[in-house]
């Protein structure tokens, strides 16, 4: 068998295929199938962009300027979908599926056929999505979460059901090949407790994953039979619950918050030590606390369902559970500044990234710790306080990491150094603008406005308007990041070292930038220095 | 026009801002408000309070470890010669800023369990509406007040025709120019308001005719969902009488953003002499009730 194997790949021994078609669509490669989850992932990103324009657009003042509210509310819900399940999610596939294999030194992902399954299913997924919105009836408008009845009344739910069923084979999928990878294919000397961080948060999330998309698909498989098949899962008038679909949808739902974030706690305990040059602070505690936020994620969906009117035991239960999850979360942005303290620093686009992660997340967090006290939580659900409170923890938590982690790898990837100046305008400027967008949205929140409306009272206008124009400024600075990207891949005449920063450490700088096709074909001798956790227990 | 609105409310701004933060009964949300609002409810400081310690309570640990974070940036840095130390775990910090948090928490939870606990009691109500939410409108049903049941009170509740006309896709009409009295309404006036007596306890009987709503008058403190073959029950005190506006909270079709809520808080006397007519309309032709009943909706397609 193994033999065999061996075989197989003797043609493309040394180097990558030449024919396009061969060479994408037919790839078992864990780098070529990484590039192509991210550069879906940034497609993605700007179609979903562009939905979230149109929104602040409207949004720009009172009255009704540019589309009818059922076109707004499929853009808001399109919005969620596509930035959700098409940009966060295989943003970071990509990258666990480019790095993992460098990082515990394996010379692939362990089932590369399923691998480029996993992502050629997603086009498709999201073709069959975005194609609702140039049907008759329109695209889902009753919101990324779907609630029924109303999720019922929209003509498009087989599409959205038949997309999201889709988009779960591909992170099932992808889900058991990194956990595969991970337990099987490490170097020998590469023990759990030596792992990277990136590597144990992608572990966890794939668990997280595999325990949780059933859920979703369960959930709105309901939806399709309620709706064609004449069950009543969901249907108070044949003994159906509609609250129900509420508890499966967010058993489902918040693991799925985590699943977008702890890959992204994996990739700032990667940038802060390099860039500090220093160990990180604690690192059994970083992988634990990882354990721990995952674990409380499957007993936390109701806080999502406090107007709901839970009885009164529920809600404390919910409220304790979701406070309880500070605890861990605290002690990883501690653990990150005590990695600072002490250091040796520079300020490279990559940190940069991280270091307003650190304080823009926390900034999220503060708000979700609010939003966990029911009593306020009354005032603030469904309000723009909370699109505020998950815009933080996605953009310039998710989204950040992701933008600091292609900052990152992107010279060991294309083997040349971007430009730093043009990562920094791309930095500030996204920075500024994120907060000018976001920010507000807290004070919308608490003077009352809700989330999901297309048109407001006037007390709301001055608070928009400025959300707005940092919204618009935001989205044109992403064009920064692509312009930098392509200099970066195809112009760039600045050849980046094998180690590329001083003080990085892991088996991933020590293979040639660009990395070969093929890394690790022999597995690599483990040198615990070379590891930034080799020495755990000194 | 916005920009004139916005001039307009720039004059009133900083003092308004300032008012706004520590601020007292607020009818209707203002410009620039910054903080939630104190309500005007005997329950209602509850999560306002609850708002406002968890708030400073955050600002302080995200001042102190913020401040650790850029003392570390301008101290740590390799442009100034610092070079990298080597530890990387220390037990006893570990232990205290995991303990610390969670004697936060514990104070936090105290406080938040107290308030939800008294918001959960809704015994020894004196007046009982029920509220249905339909796309796009909510319907309020009087059941009982003092003991004693009401009959037939109960109309429908939808957005006032000015905001309605105004808030069509070009309809070129100035949402700042919607206003009753000095107070602008666009998207927060209804037809006909649900009306209440002042210091009364009210119990409201939520649910819904279609897809979930949610009934919310930040004056109350709370909301809660309406839905579908299931009914939640709430209760309000409201210790000053005025006109209170709230929207729907729960995304529930495309009018979602146009089916406002106001609460008109009346003393007791005039609360009573409300009542009395309302019943004796609801009475005496029949067919009047019904007509206003089935006006509503077609008043709603020609709007």
């Amino acid at each position: 068998m193994s033999y065999a194997a061996t075989h197989d790949q003797h043609d493309d021994h040394h180097g990558a295929p030449k024919g396009f078609f061969q060479r994408w669509c037919m790839s078992t490669n864990h780098k070529d199938i990484g590039t192509l989850y991210l550069i879906f992932s940034l497609t993605m990103l700007f179609i979903g962009g562009s939905f979230a324009m149109l929104i602040r657009a409207e949004l720009f003042k009172p009255g009704m300027q540019l589309m009818q509210p059922y076109f707004f509310n499929e853009m808001t819900a399109m919005h969620a979908l596509v930035m959700i399940f098409g940009a966060i999610m295989p943003a970071f596939v990509g990258l666990g599926n480019w790095m993992i294999p460098l990082m515990v030194g394996a010379p692939d992902m362990a089932l590369p056929r399923m691998n480029n399954l996993s992502f050629w299913i997603l086009p498709f997924a999201f073709v069959l999505l975005l194609s609702t919105l140039f049907l008759p009836g329109g695209g889902p408008a009753g919101g990324w979460t779907m609630y029924p009845p109303l999720s019922l009344q929209s003509g498009s739910l087989a599409y959205a059901v038949f997309a999201i069923h889709l988009m779960g084979i591909s992170s099932i999928m992808g889900a058991i090949n990194i956990i595969a990878t991970i337990l099987n294919m490490r170097a020998p000397g590469m023990d759990l407790m030596k792992m990277p961080v990136f590597v144990w948060s992608w572990l966890i999330t794939a668990f997280l994953l595999i325990a949780v998309m059933p859920a979703l698909a369960g959930a709105v498989t309901m939806l399709l039979t309620d709706k064609y098949f004449g069950t009543n899962f969901f249907n108070p008038g044949g003994g159906g619950d509609p609250v129900l679909y509420q508890h499966i949808f967010w058993f489902f739902g918040h693991p799925e918050v985590y699943i977008m974030i702890l890959p992204a706690f994996g990739i700032i305990s990667e940038i802060v030590p390099t860039f500090a040059r220093k160990p990180i602070f604690g690192y059994k505690a970083m992988v634990f606390a990882i354990a721990c936020i995952a674990f409380l994620s499957f007993i936390v969906w109701a806080h999502h369902m406090f107007a709901v009117g839970l009885p009164l035991g529920a809600e404390v239960f919910f409220m304790y559970a979701t406070m309880l999850i500070s605890v861990p979360t605290g002690v990883k942005v501690f653990n990150w500044v005590a990695t600072m303290w002490g250091g040796s620093m520079t300020f490279e686009t990559p940190m940069l990234f991280a270091i307003a992660f650190i304080i823009l997340f926390t900034i999220g967090g503060f708000s979700g710790l609010m939003m966990a006290l029911v009593p306020a939580d009354f005032q603030y659900h469904d309000t723009y306080f909370i699109v505020a409170h998950f815009h933080y923890v996605l953009v310039t938590g998710a989204l950040f990491a992701i933008i600091g982690a292609a900052y990152y790898w992107m010279p060991k990837w294309t083997g040349n150094m971007y430009s730093e100046f043009w990562g920094k305008v791309h930095f500030w400027n996204s920075v500024i603008w994120v907060n000018v967008l976001f920010f507000p949205q807290h004070f919308l929140g608490l003077a009352g406005m809700p989330r999901r409306i297309p048109d407001y009272n006037v007390a709301f206008a001055n608070f928009n308007m400025i959300s707005s124009i940092g919204g618009f400024l935001f989205g044109a600075t992403q064009l920064i990041f692509v312009g930098v990207l392509i200099h970066c891949a195809f112009f760039s005449k600045k050849k980046a070292t094998d180690r590329v920063w001083e003080g990085a450490k892991g088996l991933e700088w020590t293979i040639p930038s660009p990395a070969p096709h093929h890394t690790f074909e022999v597995p690599p001798v483990i040198n615990d220095d070379e590891l930034a956790h080799g020495h755990v227990n000194d | 026009m916005t920009s004139g609105g916005i001039r307009r409310s720039f004059t009133a701004a900083a003092a308004l801002a300032l008012a706004s933060f520590g601020s007292a009964a607020l009818a209707a949300p203002g410009p620039w408000q910054l903080n939630m609002e104190r309500g005007a409810s005997t329950w209602s400081p509850v999560p306002y309070h609850l708002n406002n310690v968890a708030l400073g309570v955050c600002t302080v640990i995200g001042v102190l470890v913020f401040s650790a974070m850029f003392i570390a940036i301008f101290r740590f840095r390799k442009s100034r010669g610092a070079v990298a130390e080597k530890w990387s775990h220390n037990t006893t910090v570990e232990v205290v800023w995991t303990t610390i948090p969670v004697l936060i928490l514990i104070t936090l939870a105290y406080l938040a369990t107290s308030g939800l606990t008294s918001w959960a009691d809704t015994t020894g109500s004196q007046m009982t509406v029920k509220v249905t939410g339909y796309q796009w409108k909510w319907r309020y049903d009087y059941v009982d007040y003092l003991g004693k049941s009401i009959d037939k009170v109960g109309f429908m509740s939808k957005l006032d025709s000015r905001s309605d006309r105004t808030r069509q896709l070009g309809s070129g009409m100035d949402p700042f120019a919607v206003k009753v009295g000095d107070e602008n309404t666009y998207l927060l006036d209804v037809d006909k308001p649900l009306v209440v007596p002042v210091d009364t306890k009210i119990r409201f009987v939520i649910t819904s005719g279609d897809v979930i709503h949610s009934w919310w008058v930040p004056a109350t403190g709370w909301k809660i969902d309406a839905i579908p073959g299931i009914i939640n029950a709430a209760w309000a005190n409201f210790t000053t009488p005025g006109t209170y506006r709230g929207q729907c909270a729960e995304l529930c079709g495309q009018d979602h953003g146009f089916m406002p809520i106001v609460v008109e808080v009346k003393s007791k006397a005039d609360f009573a002499k409300w009542l009395a007519e309302q019943e004796a309309s609801s009475k005496a032709p029949a067919a009047a009730a019904q007509t206003a009943q089935v006006a509503a909706p077609v008043a709603g397609k020609q709007g």
